[in-house]
């Protein structure tokens, strides 16, 4: 597989082939978000500043548009080039309230205080929420999860990292929004897992 | 049995995009396949597009199949259980030429399935997708015409008059008459139309190993079931749920326990009942079954099948 140099300004580093780019980043996406816990190969077609890492952006360059406001957390708000970098690519506004977003991209899960600012959706449109991009650096190496739900048979196992604060708390509080609450994708070095408000996690012992 | 297309897509004719739908209706689509997948159950309104085929050729599946396909899947497409009727032709024929995808009529060698009524008799497995051509999405619509209400009902689980419904049938019939279309509830959330699949499909929905989405061009709605999600059959502890049995086995291949179809044969009345699943069907009769019509001789090609009407 070709390696796409780091871009040296906003305008470089999209897709050389945005139709047959998306198309795989999105399949990927969608097995992943249809089986909790499983872990996806992305393929590199995406060269961002930094912060901003290869497959977070090829996810949000995959999903994001001009009817898709996107949050992004100050990690990656320090300068203006991973702003700009999205905005180019996607023509997605950028927006500075959690509540209003369609897609949040994250670089620093750790300093992640709340996941409840998010838009939750309606009990009548539980859609209308935010999907949630959390940048790891492992799906495998962190403190172990496990995983059932819908996609799941039996049980999953994912141990993602770094994630945000009281974690397994918030995502209890998710869970009981239900059918409301944020979608949690997790990308992760050239891979990606997803977890849906539909999963919930237990404890291992139990 | 996989059909490669001759010519790859777009070369002779820049005028359309790989699989037909532009990049921002596939993003849309996209988007509400997501959130159907994270809500079992739930139908996401989207923005259906105009396709180039009538309402009711399946215009929501084939927008579904557009934005999930690429260009190494491999499609199968049926109408009833067969892959031979026009409308399954014409959309094989469409991606062939569009997406420059491979097709097939075998089950297990597809990557994407879509289907206008039957799920498959051969059991799915994982990976595969099953896209379903849904008319009408909304199972308490006949109940309730008004959009505003069916989602209020949705949103505060209020399925009573739903199961008062099912239980006049068993009231009027003795059963509950429903064969088609039977609702479901998933994951023990949202009621669920099936849409127009005989309720002896219902149970394949269950814990299957394939995904499913479903795709309602004209009422504009997505949405999905993961696998391995509980699909429930509505129905009452006096009145269990029960798929349909028919008293003979297939004339042509000797299943039993899988859909059939009836078969006129001349003008005097003469019938016989035949698998709804041709690829089920004609697999069977590869591997030696024979049914009371193909008697025990040895069997020269395949029986044409050019009568076949559907059985509803
Ligand atoms: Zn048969």
């Amino acid at each position: 597989m070709p390696h796409t140099p780091p871009s040296t300004t906003i305008y470089e580093g999209g897709f050389a082939d945005p139709v047959g780019a998306s198309q795989t980043v999105f399949r990927a996406l969608m097995d992943a978000m249809a089986q909790p816990g499983t872990i996806h190969a992305l393929p590199h077609v995406t060269a961002p500043p930094a912060p901003l890492t290869a497959s977070a952006s090829a996810l949000i360059a995959t999903l994001a548009d001009a009817d898709t406001p996107v949050w992004l957390d100050p990690a990656l708000t320090k300068t203006s080039a991973v702003r700009d970098w999205i905005v180019f690519h996607t023509g997605a506004p950028i927006t500075l309230h959690q509540s209003e977003a369609a897609f949040a991209v994250v670089a620093a899960p750790e300093k992640l205080s709340a996941l409840n600012g998010f838009a939750l959706g309606s009990q009548e449109f539980p859609d209308r929420s935010t999907s949630v991009i959390l940048q790891v650096a492992t799906l495998t190496d962190g403190a172990a999860l496990t995983l059932e739900g819908p996609g799941i048979k039996g049980r999953a196992s994912l141990a993602p990292d770094p994630l945000p604060q009281h974690f397994t708390e918030q995502w209890k509080a998710n869970r009981q929004a239900f059918p409301r609450g944020i979608d949690v994708i997790l990308a992760g070095p050239a891979c990606v897992a997803a977890m849906p408000r539909s999963t919930r996690l237990i404890r291992p012992e139990a | 049995m996989i059909a490669h297309a001759a010519d790859a897509p777009a070369q002779n004719l820049a005028s359309y995009n790989f699989a037909y739908l532009d990049e921002q209706t596939k993003r849309m689509i996209r988007r509400a396949i997501l959130k159907g997948i994270a809500i079992p159950g739930y139908q996401v309104p989207f923005a259906s597009r105009e396709m180039p085929m009538p309402y009711g050729w399946g215009t929501g599946g084939v927008q579904v199949t557009a934005a999930i396909i690429g260009r190494d899947d491999v499609l199968k497409v049926i109408d009833q259980g067969a892959d031979d009727t026009t409308n399954a032709v014409s959309i094989r024929a469409f991606f062939a030429k569009t997406a420059g995808v491979a097709t097939t009529t075998t089950t297990p060698d597809a990557t994407i399935i879509q289907t206008r009524h039957r799920i498959p008799e051969t059991p799915l497995h994982a990976g595969q997708v099953l896209v379903y051509q849904v008319p009408i999405p909304e199972p308490l619509r006949f109940l309730e015409p008004r959009e505003t209400e069916t989602r209020k009902m949705h949103a505060l689980e209020e399925y009573g008059l739903m199961h008062v419904k099912l239980y006049e049938d068993i009231a009027r019939n003795g059963r509950i008459a429903t064969t088609y279309a039977y609702p479901v509830k998933v994951e023990g959330r949202y009621v669920m139309d099936p849409s127009p699949t005989p309720k002896f499909d219902n149970p394949k929905m269950h814990m299957s190993e394939a995904l499913q989405l479903f795709g309602a061009g004209r009422e504009k709605r997505i949405y999905a079931i993961p696998p391995h999600t509980e699909v429930v059959s509505l129905d009452f502890e006096d009145h269990p749920f029960e798929i349909q049995h028919f008293d003979e086995p297939c004339a042509l291949c000797g299943a039993e326990q899988v859909y059939l179809d009836e078969v006129v044969l001349d003008d005097k009345g003469g019938r016989m009942f035949v698998c709804s699943d041709t690829h089920h069907c004609e697999s069977r009769r590869a591997e030696g079954h024979r049914g009371a019509l193909l008697g025990d001789e040895p069997a020269f090609g395949d029986q044409p099948l050019t009568d076949k009407e559907p059985a509803l």
